[in-house]
């Protein structure tokens, strides 16, 4: 159901720093979302103490919260991959719409810059930072020509790779090799994540290599690669092409940097403000539909 | 700890693993038999065989290998009555399953790395290993970037994770013995685990620093063949055992036997020569992971610079291990830097 003023309303679950990172992007970026709740289960939360002041509906009383307003139509979870498995069915029989910001992959992969259906499942899942910073590129060059094999390094600021991503990092490799394979495009895929501590801590960076069939068409490739930047841009302004493709054999080098906006969470961390970003672009995208539908 | 109580060492040789940089990862099955028999009849303690860069290394970004990690330790795991199979896994490259394989397949020891400050990413990795039934050792790379407090805390994380060894380890050849006793003898001072030291040769310190090593109280040291190994390679295993025991340290190696197999089996194997070419001594000297030596040579063939730059570059930049990619960007930058510099004369308008 839509506000008065036509917004749509939904819940961000999770009141950490991707919570509210995303908290921040919503009320500063979005004319079709309204933040109707903002919850967690710790009360005394930075996070609660920050919706408060913005004068953001809060509670402590987590997925319950949520599932008492049925007002609410999408929810974004940034809590756990484990939390999410909960929450998932509970979402779907209230009939709400979930946004995954977790490496669950409960419902299918988005990227925002290739697709964004609500599909049957109502659950949109995200990937991962990587996966959001790289298969769009694998989709830039598999659109022009067919992939046989992606593989991508995603290198992050130390300091931005919180307890989560450290101790389940296999989660993030196998979820990005993954994506990059079912929406990218590509034949196989594989994917590697470095951290580096250095200070000033680094922007994210990405490296695509992709292997084409045949000799790559070069000009269509560098073309669809700066086509898709700036569909991405729309979403993650600092998302930047270094240079342009390097083509060597039947193998394309694509470089990127993600600069974040700084919303919330420092510039540095442009791989959880890529998450951020792409989960407002697939609630935007999802509000849409769902007014679509209704009228 | 008198020298007595420290008097085995125990060595490692890592020829087909660190030392699969030298060939650019493509060791056949049929050299890694007869490199791992030679290995195994000499009494070398332990044998570490997978891509240079770990379980699921061969990749665009590292260097495809000629065989997968499971057809390596098929190669070597028969050939072996007394060493140990051991295998090494970065976190963030490779990932558990590689490590439930590698058992299967005969490995006995995992050799876990991190970057010197992150070591909690290994935590998920080192619980699999030893739950497993691995011998599980740590390996804090590039450790000439961080002071011995940095270096304590990030191995006794380590070993809390189950390590039984944690590794200083000179992935960028650029520590000097001063260094080497000041690190080695911290964790020895904080640790209940044994210490181990890595070396690379890149400033021809590599025997030299295992030795200030074991007089520090490390008990493990690694070797490699005829000394391959990324960039000026690893101490050599032949003259590490003759130093040890000239030392007066006890290793079980047959000298001979690792002579005879660093000078008949592996040196003829070699496309190029392992030494402190200038490109090495860069390493060294600017403190860059040794694996970064023939990725940028690639490059700089390509592009027509100096490798030197690109590596004085990456140094400053404070790159670490695995990013192999940056060099492709420094590369294109000190291009882009050349081709737009002006010629001299049409500087004046």
């Amino acid at each position: 159901m839509a506000d008065a003023d036509g917004k749509t309303r939904a819940a961000i679950l999770g009141t950490g720093n991707i919570g509210t990172d995303l908290l921040m992007k919503i009320l500063r970026r979005s004319a079709a979302l309204e933040v109707a709740l903002f919850a967690g289960i710790d009360p005394g939360s930075a996070g609660i103490a920050r919706a408060h002041e913005r004068g953001v509906p809060t509670s402590s009383g987590g997925i319950d919260a949520v599932l008492a307003d049925g007002s609410i139509e999408i929810v974004f979870d940034a809590t756990s991959a484990a939390a999410h498995r909960k929450h998932a069915p509970l979402l779907r029989d209230a009939g709400k719409v979930a946004i995954d910001l977790t490496p669950a992959a409960v419902g299918p992969f988005v990227v925002p810059a290739i697709r964004c259906d609500v599909g049957a499942e109502r659950n949109l899942n995200l990937v991962s930072c990587g996966g959001q910073g790289t298969i769009p590129m694998v989709y830039a060059v598999s659109r022009i020509q067919p992939v046989a094999y992606a593989e991508t390094v995603t290198t992050i600021a130390s300091r931005s790779a919180g307890p989560g991503t450290r101790q389940n990092i296999d989660e993030f490799t196998s979820t990005t090799a993954g994506g990059l394979v079912r929406v990218g495009g590509a034949g196989r895929g594989k994917s590697i994540i470095i951290l580096n501590p250095a200070e000033p801590p680094i922007l994210k960076q990405n490296t695509i290599y992709t292997t084409v069939d045949g000799e790559p068409d070069r000009d269509a490739i560098t073309r669809s690669v700066h086509e898709m930047i700036a569909t991405v841009q729309q979403y993650v302004p600092g998302y930047r092409l270094k240079f342009d493709p390097v083509f060597d054999g039947n193998q394309v080098t694509i470089m990127v940097e993600i600069e974040g906006a700084g919303d919330f969470l420092p510039t540095y961390a442009g791989n959880l403000d890529i998450m951020t970003s792409a989960a407002l672009a697939a609630g935007e995208a999802v509000a849409a539909q769902i007014r679509k539908a209704s009228t | 700890m008198s020298a007595k109580e420290q008097k085995h060492i125990r060595v490692i040789d890592t020829t087909l693993r660190d030392g699969s940089h030298s060939v650019s990862h493509q060791f056949s099955a049929d050299d890694i038999r007869r490199i791992t028999g030679a290995l195994d009849r000499a009494r070398v303690d332990t044998v570490e065989v997978t891509h240079g860069d770990g379980l699921g290394g061969s990749s665009i970004q590292y260097g495809p290998s000629r065989l997968s990690d499971r057809e390596m330790l098929q190669a070597a795991h028969p050939e072996m009555s007394h060493s140990k199979l051991a295998v090494l896994l970065l976190p963030g490259i490779g990932v558990q399953e590689d490590l439930e394989m590698a058992y299967e397949e005969g490995a006995r020891v995992a050799r876990i790395a991190t970057h010197v400050t992150e070591a909690d990413i290994s935590e998920q990795h080192m619980k699999l290993a030893r739950q497993i039934g691995l011998e599980v050792i740590g390996f804090l790379m590039l450790s000439h970037m961080e002071g011995a407090d940095k270096i304590v805390e990030q191995a006794r994380l380590m070993e809390s994770y189950g390590a039984n060894v944690v590794y200083v380890v000179d992935s960028a050849g650029a520590m000097v013995p001063d260094e080497v006793r000041q690190k080695v003898g911290a964790l020895r001072g904080a640790l209940g685990c044994h210490v181990g030291f890595h070396a690379h040769n890149n400033l021809g310190l590599a025997i030299g620093n295992s030795l200030a090593a074991i007089e520090s109280g490390a008990t493990v040291v690694d070797g490699s063949l005829a000394g391959l190994g990324a960039g000026a390679g690893n101490a050599a295993t032949e003259v590490l055992v003759a130093a040890l025991e000239k030392s007066g340290y006890e290793t079980g190696v047959d000298l001979y036997g690792v002579m005879d197999a660093a000078e008949e089996i592996v040196r003829p194997m070699l496309k190029r020569p392992q030494m402190i070419d200038k490109g090495a001594l860069s390493l060294g000297y600017a403190g860059v992971y040794s694996s970064f030596l023939l990725h940028t040579f690639r490059v700089v063939e390509k592009l027509g610079l100096d490798p030197r730059d690109i590596l004085i570059e990456l140094g400053r930049r404070r790159v670490v291990g695995g990013q192999e990619d940056m060099i492709m960007e420094v590369a294109m930058e000190l291009k882009r830097r050349r081709d737009q510099r002006p010629e001299p004369e049409e500087t004046a308008p």
